[in-house]
């Protein structure tokens, strides 16, 4: 057997042949590829802004160091509380969104009678797309002070956990506060497309489930929530972008600290946000601040970048039958 | 355990909203015995065999009034939770549901899992059921595969061992293999004759000739005019094959309608 000549293989053709197909296809592939030029592009005309920080800071330094001052000689660009808080602000805020957005879905595609879940369904779109200056208005102005409350509380219930410790005993703008403002700016994003998600589930295989003795709690956790996480995630990723580069409704409610890094202590007035930064600087910023500015930008976005590639990793990873 | 697997409905009705939609229906189904409902389109076969593990309640306009006796217990008595009913009585469905998230493993395990009970011996059970559902040899090497990998034969058989892992009293089919090719079919019937030593099986079939390989007793649904679904006959299935009773349901087995 082992010296059979092996037979000869067609090519098989993927491609088009029809004229209209190749039409489509051409246009799509067009489309699709000018989306890279396109991401290329922004990213090439602010490296090319960018580059003058990079180099007189270097670029490990303007990443992970921490100061932020043109006054001094040299000027110091050094993004890494921002950066570290911009994460720190989005992780939380996500861990309080995602468990509110699917009980909301929950709800609204599994318990609600028809007529609620139709209303509830309307309030959540209409909430996802509220701007974000409106949230950080009624962050500043409405939530805050209720927010800092809850803050005292938890300090002097858990103070003796660090992360919930205060030595300052000032509760407002804090990166817990601006967590939660973040929060409730995702949570519609999250519970409308998980809603979306849930509805499209296949009834057969939730009959399924019931038919061999599977509780509502134990269908949703074993079935349900399984299934649809590949898409949660996706939802939850769209938020996460959302609430990185998000800029006006932090900007009210968190104190920028550019020396130190707030490591854990969420609520102590001192966070970072790297798109707050730029928004508190970007007015007065001469030339070299402008440079870094534009550089924290580009950090900014190759950073979403990496967290969405790792989420789709960790998804594809955990949902093996996706690609069957 | 053996001659405990007897089912028995009394008087069943069912309401679509205010739509009647099956009328009086009372059928006992026995230890060691396959039954077949058949009859036309829309009158009532799914809709009745659904009232037998509870299923029939989950739809919202669904009514019901009737006795359904498993070993003479009323499985619709206040005190009895649905859950434990739908334990006992196993249900295969039209068209393959195995749970595509999870491997082939996971699916027959899935069912313990679900209903919130211990997992004693799972490789064992994962074996036993497979085998009962004769696909073990089948899939002995890639139990940890997603059940999608499988054929539709296979994924209907392995709903079937899924079901099987429960150790139910009855299993209720509903043409399980109206998606299924000639050859799936056929095992899918032999499966179905050995299960029967030690179970009670309600099948519903629009095939005559699957309903006499495999069924000893038939019931023949039919709803007329619109009006509600009831039983016209209900005998051996020699008996209603060879010598029905009634003139529609010689039509029925013979062709001539339906
Ligand atoms: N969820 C439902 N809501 C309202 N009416 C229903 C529902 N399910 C079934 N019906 C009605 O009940 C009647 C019986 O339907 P059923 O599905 O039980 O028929 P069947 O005998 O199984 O038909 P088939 O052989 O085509 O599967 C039909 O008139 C159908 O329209
Ligand atoms: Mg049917």
């Amino acid at each position: 057997m082992s010296n059979d000549v092996a037979p000869k293989r067609l090519k098989l053709r993927s491609k088009p042949s029809r004229t209209a197909d190749k039409v489509f296809f051409a246009v799509a592939k067009a489309a699709g590829y000018s989306s890279f030029v396109l991401v290329a592009a922004i990213l090439f005309f602010l490296m090319l802004r960018a580059w003058p920080a990079f180099e007189s800071q270097g670029v490990v330094n303007f990443i992970f160091g921490a100061g932020w001052n043109s006054t001094t000689d040299p000027q110091i660009f050094h993004l890494g509380p921002m950066l570290y808080g911009s994460l720190l602000i989005a992780a939380i805020g996500v861990a309080f969104a995602v468990p509110m957005a699917i009980s909301i879905s929950y709800f609204i595609s599994f318990l609600a009678p028809e007529r609620v879940a139709k209303i509830a369904t309307v309030i959540v779109d209409l909430l996802a797309a509220i701007p974000s200056i409106v949230i950080g208005l009624w962050g500043l102005g409405v939530f805050s002070p209720v927010a800092a409350e809850w803050g005292r509380m938890l300090s002097e219930a858990l103070g003796f956990i660090p992360i919930f410790s205060n030595a300052v005993d000032i509760f407002l703008r804090s990166p817990f506060i601006a967590s939660l403002v973040i929060a409730v700016m995702i949570v519609p994003i999250i519970a409308s497309i998980t809603r979306e998600i849930f509805s499209q589930m296949d009834q057969e295989i939730i009959k399924g489930a019931m038919a061999l003795g599977g509780t509502r709690e134990s269908i949703f956790r074993k079935v349900i929530l399984p299934t649809a996480s590949g898409g949660i995630v996706g939802g939850v990723l769209l938020a996460l972008g959302r609430a990185m580069g998000e800029t006006v409704a932090i900007f009210f409610v968190l104190n920028l600290t550019f020396d130190d890094f707030n490591w854990f202590k969420i609520l102590e007035p001192s966070g970072g946000a790297v798109a707050s930064l730029v928004l508190a600087r970007f007015n007065e910023a001469l030339d070299t601040e402008l440079s870094a500015l534009l550089a924290a930008g580009v950090v900014l976005f190759v950073v979403t970048l990496i967290v969405n590639t790792i989420a789709s990793y960790i998804v594809a990873k955990a949902q093996p039958w996706r690609k069957l | 355990m053996s001659n405990l697997n007897h089912l028995e409905t009394k008087d069943i009705n069912v309401w679509f909203g205010e739509r009647h939609v099956l009328r009086d229906v009372s059928l006992q189904f026995q230890n060691n015995h396959v039954t077949a409902l058949i009859g036309p389109s829309g009158c009532g076969k799914s809709t009745f065999i659904r009232t037998l593990n509870r299923m029939h309640e989950l739809i919202p306009t669904a009514g019901l009034s009737g006795q359904v006796l498993l070993n003479g217990e009323d499985i619709y008595a206040q005190a009895v939770d649905p859950v434990n009913v739908r334990i006992n009585i196993g249900m295969v469905f039209q068209k393959p549901n195995p749970f595509p998230t999870m491997t082939i493993r996971e699916n027959i395990l899935s069912g313990l899992k679900l209903s919130g009970r211990k997992i004693e011996d799972g490789d064992g059970l994962v074996e036993t059921s497979l085998q009962r559902a004769s696909m073990w040899n089948e899939v002995k090497d890639r139990l940890s595969e997603p059940a999608l990998s499988l054929s539709g034969g296979q994924q209907q058989r392995l709903c079937i061992a899924r079901s099987l892992a429960m150790d139910p009293n009855v299993l209720l089919m509903d043409e399980p293999c109206s998606a299924l090719d000639p050859g799936s079919t056929r095992r899918i019937e032999e499966t179905i004759l050995e299960l029967k030593e030690n179970m009670t099986i309600v099948i519903v079939t629009h095939n005559m000739q699957q309903a006499q390989r495999v069924s000893d007793s038939t019931a023949f649904f039919l709803s007329e005019n619109g009006n509600p679904g009831e039983v016209v006959e209900f005998d051996t299935t020699e008996n209603v094959f060879k010598r029905p009773k009634d003139d529609r349901t010689n039509e029925y087995v013979n062709g001539r309608f339906g």
